[in-house]
């Protein structure tokens, strides 16, 4: 009888501390996407990147906290004096996600990200490689989520700032952005916490493009 | 009881895990400098914060007991510190420590023009530069002509750097030396390179001071490195007005491998016919090129392997100096054959392996003769006439084996050390007699990167070589320091010997003689990014041994070169050009060869510039490019021997300076067309567009009362083309391989 309390008792207490760590990081989650949204100079934004990472070390198996962090360090990057650097960063924080979630059509959309960002460097003499690179990242995204927008949208977006002279332009990046918009109507997140952005990105497109 | 405390304890716990501790602090480096984002982390916790601008942090957290808090930063060493959280306020102060690495140390670049894609930020010139400088032809020579401390010579192939002869350059194809980078040709006229420069991912282009692995060159290493595998597979073709091409390269399904195979003929008979030469071809130059490699990933490295063959021809008639009824006839054939294999592979723990291996066999028939109006053979009676009259074949076969570990050591310092040997085999005849050379010369060599701070870096290093044919051994220091002066710029200072074998045509006379000898000092500053480049260099070389052929085949020359040289490169200032200056200003004598004195060398040109720019018009799909390239006039001399051990300066003059302006269009209809089949680019060039008179030097006659311009064969260079390639884009199998 007194192993089965103390059984019980422990079992109950577990649970409870299972149930309250998962709730704290709910609730840290949230606040920091909130934080996330409100951020304005490239140091608030950079302390949000630093508090996913704290959290997703804390927490060790959720990928979503990583793959926050190097969302921000890789739009980050494009604005970097050390474009590559700060890509690598980005890089380095995405594959502990990977890690934790294989074959993830979010973290490949972020790889995408990752290879714009270095193109930006010399896109002349880049554009070759990482342009190719980021092309096979979106098709890897949409082969694994057919119904996540956000593929669609990077590859709005990159069409849309290619000169028309290289096949970009609107006329041929409308027709993707407007398929995004109606993927992203749909669009239907796993949990509060998973990833949602791209509606600003395909309403500039759309509002350029008329 | 005690559960009852335990009970107790736990209710406790609950009401302090309310109260808030502070954990605040300074972050700084060792020199007691605030550093702002550094990342402050209480591990297994969510607390956290990021120092601020003044290197101040501080947060509060809930959390009680042992843990362990974090400081990092990217670049520095990551500090630990376990701390206990009880109810009282903490104050941690964090030193951190810049971790010396290769993205922010300074690279030593002393007397160096890197230029691909390897360095980033420190790149001069990219491998599409090269195709894109007008006047340079698509010829990688051609393009490296345009930077600062090579000569404009215009009637030898070679680049003449800082006082240096053609032949004190060396080239090197993935670590080993190629014998023989030019097509052969006549004398005065100046030959392309013999390799494309689409094979090379990156150049450099060392005017001095280079690394220890590199030996038998007196004044500058041009050091190719092969691409590793291609983009995509392709088909490609070519046509224009001097040859046509066809080739393909295919890239394995999971990228793993490739291969490539292409021929090219060139003849120049249509282009003759329609632009005039001043020879007389009767063998118009005509080439037949074949080329293939193949490149395999291995576990950590890659395995290259490269092999090309050329076959060539050319026959040409001009009026002979010491008479006005006679011509020289001059032929050539010759074919090359060169082979290149390289394998680098990581082994780990820090060790790297690069092997590497070339054979290449170069022969050429050469007849020389005298002739009359009907251009039949006939001689004068008058030995100085009738010395044209000659026959030489030649085999050159050198084969080359190369090993060189490199180890990291702590912080990104390295060593790397290694040996080679290369066989050099020379036979021929001259009109009856054998002549041949026979050199097995063995070389080991050792240098260290040392990185003390991110912003000073050494490299040390030794090569010790044997000759056998001169039964000498040899061995060169060479030392570069490199100090970072602020963001973007550091100084850099060189020294080194440098040793190299005199040339065949001496070692055919006398065997007798000793190395050659050049001790280079450096002094570098430079500043550069992403959008500009600014270098200024100042060298001062000091030439020994070099060969005197008279009276006697000796080590008795000697000379010197000094001068100052300037780099500027702007890709920012004005929207879509992209344009470069350099300006070389050179001051050498030597004593060698025939020489009765110290005298400025014929290829020596006191002042160079040239100005390089170039505009592509995204609209019009179309890249212009213009090039002016300008120097002062060079020496020219007639020696005459004077009887007894004496030759003389009879007569002596500096020519008219160089001048040419060259401008290239190319034009790209299917760029960015993503349904197109195709990929096409038209190259229009003109090279001397002005039609100025270029002349290189004179040739005197043997009494000396007439000299004759050296000129090129023909005042102007056109050039049409059409390019085209069949891409197949191997990315999405590559994605549907690997899922």
């Amino acid at each position: 009888m007194k192993k089965v309390i103390i059984l019980s008792f422990v079992l109950v207490n577990t649970f409870f501390a299972a149930f309250s760590q998962s709730e704290k990081f709910t609730a840290a989650m949230t606040a920091t996407l909130d934080q996330m949204k409100a951020a304005k100079t490239s140091e608030e934004t950079a302390a949000v990147a630093a508090k996913f990472e704290r959290i997703a070390d804390a927490e060790k198996t959720q990928w979503l906290p990583y793959y926050y962090a190097a969302l921000i360090k890789a739009r980050m990057a494009f604005t970097a004096t050390d474009k590559d650097k700060a890509a690598d960063e980005a890089t380095a924080l995405l594959d502990k996600a990977d890690a934790l979630s294989k074959n993830n059509s979010e973290i490949y959309v972020v790889r995408a990200t990752i290879c714009y960002a270095h193109m930006m460097v010399d896109p002349m003499t880049r554009w070759m490689k990482y342009g190719a690179d980021a092309k096979a990242q979106l098709e890897s995204a949409k082969k694994a989520d057919a119904t996540n927008p956000r593929p669609v949208i990077l590859e709005a977006n990159s069409l849309k700032n290619t000169p028309e002279q290289f096949g970009g332009g609107c006329e041929t990046a409308k027709p993707i952005a407007e398929k995004a918009a109606k993927l992203l109507a749909d669009f239907k997140p796993a949990s509060p916490l998973h990833p949602v952005w791209g509606k600003e990105v395909v309403d500039e497109i759309l509002n350029s493009c008329k | 009881m005690k559960k009852q405390l335990l009970f107790l304890s736990c209710i406790l716990l609950s009401v302090s895990l309310m109260a808030q501790v502070k954990i605040s602090g300074t972050t700084k480096d060792k020199r007691g400098r605030k550093l702002a984002g550094v990342s402050i982390s209480l591990k297994d916790s969510y607390d956290g914060t990021v120092s601020d601008s003044l290197g101040n942090y501080s947060f509060k957290t809930t959390e009680k007991g042992q843990f362990v808090i974090e400081a990092k930063l990217l670049d520095y060493t990551t500090v630990t510190q376990p701390i206990i959280i009880a109810n009282d306020a903490i104050a941690l102060n964090f030193m951190l420590k810049e971790e010396v690495s290769e993205l922010k140390a300074v690279t030593v670049t002393a007397g160096s023009f890197e230029a691909g894609d390897k360095k980033r930020a420190a790149t001069v010139m990219s491998s599409l530069d090269v195709v894109t400088t007008a006047g340079s032809n698509g010829d990688v020579t051609g393009a490296l002509k345009t930077l600062p401390g090579a000569q404009q010579v215009g009637e030898q192939e070679g680049l003449f750097v800082r006082g240096g002869a053609g032949y004190e350059t060396k080239q090197f194809i993935d670590g080993t030396f190629v014998n023989n980078p030019f097509f052969a040709g006549a004398q005065d006229i100046a030959t392309r390179g013999r390799f494309s420069p689409f094979l090379f991912k990156g150049t450099v282009f060392s005017t001095g001071g280079y690394s220890a692995l590199y030996g038998q060159a007196l004044s500058s290493a041009v050091i190719l490195e092969s691409i590793d595998l291609p983009e995509r597979s392709e088909i490609d073709a070519s046509i224009s007005t001097v040859f046509v091409g066809a080739g393909t390269q295919q890239l394995g399904k999971k990228k793993k491998w490739s291969y490539g195979v292409n021929y090219g003929y060139t003849n120049v008979y249509p282009y003759f016919q329609i632009v005039k030469q001043k020879p007389d071809y009767f063998t118009v130059p005509a080439f037949h090129s074949g080329e293939a490699n193949f490149r395999i990933k291995t576990k950590k490295g890659m395995l290259k392997f490269y092999t090309s063959f050329n076959q060539q021809e050319l026959g040409l008639r001009r009026p002979n100096i010491d008479s006005s009824t006679l011509k020289n006839a001059f032929g050539l054939t010759g074919t090359n054959w060169y082979n290149n294999i390289s394998w680098k592979e990581n082994l780990g723990k820090g060790w790297k392996m690069n092997w590497a291996g070339s054979y290449s066999t170069n022969y050429n028939d050469i007849f020389s003769q005298i002739q009359n109006q009907n251009n039949e053979f006939t001689t004068a009676g008058l030995w100085y006439i009738d010395s044209n009259n000659f026959s030489l074949k030649n085999t050159a076969n050198v084969s080359q084996i190369k090993a060189v570990f490199e180890k990291r050591l702590k912080g990104i310092s390295t060593i790397r050390f290694g040996n080679e040997y290369w066989h050099t085999f020379n036979t021929g005849k001259y009109k009856s007699y054998s002549i041949s050379l026979n050199e097995n010369l063995y070389a080991g060599f050792a240098e260290t990167d040392v990185y003390l701070t991110n912003d000073i870096a050494a490299k040390l290093g030794a090569r010790l070589e044997h000759s056998s044919l001169l039964d000498k051994w040899n061995i060169a220091p060479r030392l570069s320091l490199a100090y970072k002066t602020g963001k973007d710029a550091q100084m850099s200072v060189a020294y080194g010997d440098f040793y190299q074998t005199p040339e065949n045509n001496y070692l055919f006379v006398s065997k007798n003689l000793g190395y050659v000898k050049a001790t280079h000092y450096i002094l570098n500053y430079s500043k550069i990014n992403n959008n500009y480049s600014f270098r200024v260099e100042a060298f001062y070389k000091k030439y020994q041994d070099l060969i005197k052929t008279f009276p006697t085949y000796k080590n008795a020359g000697n000379g010197y070169a000094q001068g100052i040289e300037l780099f500027w490169r702007d890709k920012k200032t004005f929207k879509n050009v992209d344009y470069w200056f350099s300006y070389s200003y050179l001051d050498t004598k030597r004593d060698y060869n025939n020489y009765p004195m110290q005298l400025q060398p014929t290829f020596a040109a006191n002042h160079t510039a040239s100005l390089v720019a170039k505009r592509f018009v995204m609209k019009w799909k179309t890249g212009f490019n213009v090039t002016y390239s300008y120097a002062t006039g060079r020496p020219y001399y007639n020696l005459q021997y004077a009887g007894g051990t004496k030759y003389e300066l009879k007569d002596q003059g500096t020519t008219i300076p160089y001048n040419s302006l060259s401008f290239s269009v190319n034009y790209l209809p299917n760029l960015g067309k993503p349904k197109a089949k195709s990929f096409i680019v038209w190259v229009a060039s003109i090279t001397n567009v002005l039609n100025q008179n270029q002349v290189f030097g004179y040739n005197y006659s043997y009494n000396g009362n007439i000299k004759q311009p050296i000129t090129p064969p023909a005042p102007q260079f056109f050039f049409i083309g059409c390019f085209i390639s069949w891409g197949v884009d191997r990315s999405q199998d590559a994605i549907n391989n690997n899922l």
